[in-house]
């Protein structure tokens, strides 16, 4: 074998053409980064579903948006914690600086760049045009990147066969999954979800599920009067689940 | 540069010593024991592995990344033969590209068969979400063995040869694209304070030279000593400073991630976690990656005396895998463990272990399912020695270059040159 055609490529040749190359190849696809979300801009004609959770009025140790979630969409424990599907969970915040304790609710934030739909491989993560972020389970193959890329860990993983499950909320084994905000609800009409109508219903009233783009909604003449934090706001995700009161 | 061609001659080898259908067998076994833990997941699901709702990537991507990373390194010696004219890799392109090939397969099988749905690669290869580095890591992977196939078939095909160099760049072209596709699987997660960070994809390539040229050297000594074929030191002292060489970059690249980690004040968390109290993970980091798997090999292959040893060459090899093994465990495993802030001046608990460091504990099927993987890459490249000309006859001294025939490897100089 001869070498003469490559002696010809001088190092500087070679180190211009693989460094245009390189950044060229993988600048370029970037530009896929910056296509806009499909969910529903603000004051759009389409809904845009959210919630709005007064942590003030999140009782401690109340779980009855959890069990009421869960029974909903029927999530059960298998009795390994680890790798037990949790589709809402309350957390209990401690303030390093002054002691102060409270709890809310933490579930998927249904953002409006949602990090797991950038990042899944098949589009199983998508986002709705009502803001609703769901797990198609026929195209989901489970490779679980998702589940790396959300800054709430909000998604669970099903390691085992699972039976009784609810119609509305089909489930799978090797599949990903998380809140999908009562979406059957939310279709069929309801206006509300689990989660929210059990707080409601236990008296704290620390939940309101609505439309973020409707000006007249209840969440919305609550975020226009009070305020609202998101959750890793720096992630400047837009989440359609706000907290008041953190 | 004078350079005197010297015509190389390739065998396959015999393929029927005691050694080699031993060898065949025990990569079987290992083969065997994957594909009987990717059975059992796929019956049980994966709750019978560690993995778990917190750390979500566990053994089986360990060993996947470190396959596909060393795949893209095992062409170390293709590329500076054909890309950078370097007459002594010469001989050594064809098995380069042959173990690049064999490692990638070995790595994406297991990634494929850790899948919650294996089942569903079709799903994988037919829909794609160009936003998703996964997405593009597919057409990466499969690319990368296109490219190389063709490669390999233009230096086997002596009327093809003079298109070697154009399939060489494109291959080394590639395989730098590859690795920063594997490094920004990580790179592109903002969520997580391990990630996140544009450096991983150079710490990848980097790792890609060193892990990548510690397999080869491993390969080509295995293979040279089972055949009983000549190999002299020529070629052997220089892939072993170039293996110090890329150690000591995969060190600086560790370095600098640290060092930026620490300017940031709302990574010390995170880098406290690493560096001094993350218990196995910090052991790992300081033990095994840095001290196992960096320093000691530096020594090893560097020093003036125990480096023309070809055990002492062969063990700092071995180490410089360990310590990549370790350092994926730390940036794979750690970077999950390590609990994400969501409410940052918060101290924070819940049902779903919020605010605690994650735990995980590999299981076996997972150890069965990486080491099958890794026993089907070499399981493809020994078979494929047997049915091919690979392997050089002899990598003797006088048989790379003409101008060492007679100089005594005492008297040259170990030279970093490649």
């Amino acid at each position: 074998m001869s070498n003469e055609s490559s002696a010809k490529l001088s190092r500087r040749q070679f180190i211009t053409g693989a460094a245009a190359a390189v950044a060229g190849l993988t600048v370029a696809p970037g530009v896929f980064l910056l296509k806009p979300a499909d969910a529903a801009s603000p004051n759009s004609d389409k809904p845009r579903w959210g919630l709005l959770i007064d942590t003030s009025k999140c009782a401690d140790g109340c779980t009855a948006c959890v069990r009421a979630c869960h029974e909903e969409n029927g999530v059960r424990s298998l009795g390994r914690p680890k790798t037990d599907a949790q589709w809402i969970r309350k957390v209990n915040l401690t303030d390093q600086a002054s002691g102060h304790e409270h709890s809310l609710p933490v579930m998927c934030q249904h953002c409006e760049h949602p990090p797991c739909v950038d990042v899944c491989p098949t589009k199983a993560s998508f986002i709705r045009p009502d803001g609703i972020v769901l797990v198609d389970k026929h195209t989901c193959i489970g490779c679980r990147y998702c589940m790396m890329a959300c800054p709430y860990k909000a998604r669970s993983f099903i390691h085992e066969p699972l039976t009784d499950q609810k119609p509305h909320a089909p489930r799978g084994k090797g599949t990903v999954e998380s809140c999908t905000l009562c979406v059957h609800k939310v279709d069929r009409g309801d206006g509300t979800t689990a989660c929210a109508e059990a707080c409601n219903r236990d008296g704290h009233g620390a939940m309101v599920f609505g439309d973020l783009n409707d000006p007249d909604s209840e969440i919305s003449q609550r975020l226009k009067q009070y305020g609202s934090t998101a959750i890793r706001a720096d992630l400047r995700l837009n989440p359609g689940v706000r907290y008041q009161g953190i | 540069m004078s350079q005197t061609t010297i015509k190389t001659h390739f065998r396959e080898i015999e393929g029927r010593s005691p050694l080699y259908l031993a060898l065949l067998g025990g990569l079987l076994v290992l083969v065997g024991l994957g594909l009987l833990a990717a059975f059992m997941k796929g019956t049980y699901g994966h709750h019978i592995t560690g993995m778990n709702n917190q750390v979500v990537w566990g053994l089986p991507h360990i060993f996947a990344i470190l396959l596909i990373v060393a795949a893209s390194g095992a062409l170390n010696a293709a590329s500076f033969a054909s890309v950078f004219g370097r007459v002594v890799y010469k001989p050594l392109a064809r098995v380069s590209a042959l173990l690049a090939m064999t490692l990638l397969i070995g790595g994406l099988v297991i990634l494929v068969l850790d899948l919650g749905r294996p089942d569903r690669l079709i799903v994988a290869m037919t829909h794609y979400n160009f936003k998703s580095i996964f997405a593009w890591n597919i057409f990466l992977y499969t690319g990368f063995l296109a490219i190389v196939a063709v490669y390999l078939w233009f230096m086997m095909e002596k009327r093809m040869n003079r298109y070697v160099p154009v399939a060489g760049y494109a291959a080394f072209l590639w395989r730098l694209i590859l690795t920063t596709g594997t490094g920004s699987i990580f790179g592109f997660l903002v969520a997580r304070e391990a990630y996140d960070a544009a450096i991983l994809a150079p710490l990848f390539i980097a790792m890609s030279f060193s892990l990548g040229m510690a397999v080869f050297i491993l390969v080509t000594l295995a293979s040279f000593l089972g055949t009983g074929r000549p190999l002299g030191d020529l070629v052997l002292r220089r892939m072993k400073n170039l293996l110090g060489i890329f150690v000591a970059g995969v060190l600086y690249f560790v370095l600098v991630y640290h060092l930026t980690n620490l300017y940031a004040t709302r990574l010390h968390g995170i880098e406290a976690f690493v560096l001094l109290h993350g218990g196995i993970y910090t052991f790992l980091f300081w033990f095994v990656q840095i001290l196992i798997g960096s320093l000691i090999p530096l020594l090893l292959l560097f020093h003036p005396v125990w480096s023309q040893s070809r055990k002492v060459i062969a063990a700092a090899s071995g180490l410089v895998l360990v310590g990549g093994f370790a350092q994926l465990y730390v940036i794979v495993v750690g970077g999950q463990a390590y609990p994400l802030e969501l409410f940052p001046g918060y101290d924070m608990s819940s049902a779903f272990f919020d605010g605690v460091v994650a735990g995980y504990t590999p299981s076996l099927v997972e150890w069965m399912l990486g080491i099958g993987g890794t026993g089907f890459a070499f399981l493809l490249f020994a078979i494929a020695l047997k049915f091919l000309r690979f392997l050089p006859t002899s990598l003797a001294d006088d048989k790379v270059d003409p101008h060492a025939a007679g100089v005594s490897t005492a008297t040259r100089p170990a030279t970093a040159g490649a």
